[in-house]
């Protein structure tokens, strides 16, 4: 069964969602990789506003390829996610609802899920010609001297993730895994 | 003496770039289909189905497979009787990756260095091994390698004591602890011997091997049969989120090492394992 959510999330939307549920996410999400992260903890750190609200809010972790004349965005799968742990807990803290990306998150990063009531979605890494078509607008909002790396401002539509980890605790890599593991 | 020019390496390294971006290759594709008649797991069936999707809107649209465009590296085989005129070797390469980066709307991720991290905006440098070879051809290996799997690769210099059975402990440690990070279902590269870099570069070549094609040595093409069922029962899974697809194929090379030593490289392949080859100067 496939969930539709239209963004932004609400406590509600948080609430329900269980690691492994498979979800369309429809409306805005904001991009942020390595750099842009970086930057925005500086930030935080000097006092100083950031480019965007977060409080309710998604980010997706992607650096995408420079878009073709005549598409909205280049090719724009998920990056890897531990790279932003460090900075996470502190956006978490500040309202952001919800990531999108792939692999691990540290153990810092799965309480701040737990206690600030946020959900940590997975796509499909390296499908990026097909996600890309779930992108429907895309305007480089902060951050232009970064490149690929600069904060975007995305409208989706039925953009698929699957929820890795949510506000109980579970965790889709070591749940799932365990199910179809073979021996020792 | 065969000649070569620079313009001639350009223009190729150019194209083999946006191919390898564009076009996965028949191995791969034959690999994710095969892969979808043994999945066990209903999401990896879905994820799956996604990335033999995914592979066709990329060679139809010719848009990049993945964001991750991967850094350009090379294995070059330079026949000692072939001469290359009008400019270097690396210069050529660098150019042609450059050319193709940019024509081909591909990104560059690549800095000029790892402290101050400032984009070089074309993807070059390449990484770029030579190999000296008998003979006038020049051929050119190149893969367009991604920086999550590559992140999750892995060397470690066991002792001989630890003979194959600390060689195929290590391997299963690294697929397990890089789980979805390098997004599997992977290619799993092994270098065995050597010495430090030497084993780490073994561990690269092999991944150049096609899937499906075994070592030449039964003892290795049997080690090499035996890591893959070991790995698919990890339970990892397409996107780390479980299954029985988690290796596409394990490759090992092989090379003659220190009696103190047995150093063990896993090179890690994401699921978009791209590479292209290219002869020049084969007729004379």
């Amino acid at each position: 069964m496939t969930i539709n959510i239209q963004l932004p999330l609400t406590e509600e939307h948080v609430r329900t969602l269980r690691a492994g549920d498979r979800v369309l996410l429809s409306g805005t999400v904001y991009t942020a990789r390595d750099a842009a992260h970086k930057r925005m903890a500086e930030s935080i750190k000097e006092g100083k506003s950031l480019p965007i609200e977060l409080t309710g809010q998604v980010i997706y972790y992607v650096g995408p390829t420079p878009a073709k004349p005549g598409q909205v965005i280049g090719s724009a799968g998920p990056t890897t996610s531990e790279r932003m742990d460090l900075y996470t807990p502190e956006l978490l803290e500040k309202g952001l609802k919800g990531m999108i990306g792939k692999g691990h998150r540290s153990e810092t990063v799965k309480q701040a899920i737990i206690d600030n009531e946020a959900v940590y979605f997975g796509a499909v890494g390296g499908a990026a010609a097909l996600i890309s078509r779930s992108i429907k607008s895309s305007e480089v909002i902060a951050y232009e001297d970064l490149g690929t790396e600069a904060i975007r401002k995305l409208e989706i539509e039925n953009f698929p993730v699957v929820v890795i980890n949510d506000i109980y605790g579970g965790d889709v890599y070591t749940d799932s895994v365990a199910k179809f593991r073979q021996g020792k | 003496m065969k000649e070569i020019t620079y313009e001639e390496i350009v223009q190729h390294v150019e194209l083999m770039c946006q191919k390898a971006n564009f076009d996965l290759g028949e191995d791969v594709y034959t690999a994710f289909k095969k892969a979808l008649q043994t999945e066990k797991s209903e999401t990896g069936i879905e994820i799956l189905s996604q990335l033999v999707e995914n592979a066709d809107i990329a060679r139809r649209d010719q848009v990049p497979m993945c964001q991750d465009t991967g850094t350009a590296v090379f294995i070059v085989e330079l026949g000692q009787d072939c001469r290359i005129t009008g400019g270097s070797l690396i210069e050529a390469i660098n150019e042609g990756v450059a050319k193709g980066y940019r024509a081909g709307y591909l990104r560059s991720s690549m800095i000029y260095d790892p402290l101050n991290r400032k984009n070089t905006g074309d993807n070059t440098p390449a990484v770029i091994h030579i190999e000296l070879v008998e003979g006038s051809q020049l051929t050119l290996h190149m893969t367009a390698k991604g920086g999550g799997a590559e992140n999750m690769s892995s060397l470690k210099m066991l002792k001989p004591s630890d003979g194959l059975q600390g060689i195929k402990d290590y391997v299963l440690d690294v697929v397990r602890v890089a789980g979805p990070n390098a997004c599997p279902p992977l290619v799993v590269g092994v270098g065995i011997g050597g010495n430090f870099e030497r084993c780490a570069y073994l561990a690269k070549k092999s991944l150049f091997r096609p899937i499906g094609v075994r070592h030449s040595s039964k003892e290795i093409a049997d080690l090499e049969e035996e890591l893959i069922q070991q790995i698919n029962r990890l339970g990892i899974g397409p996107q780390g989120m479980g299954g029985s697809t988690t290796a596409l194929d394990v490759k090992i090379e092989s090379e003659a090492c220190h009696i103190a030593a047995l150093p063990v490289a896993v090179n890690l392949n994401c699921h978009a394992s791209r590479h292209q080859t290219v002869q020049l100067g084969a007729s004379v």
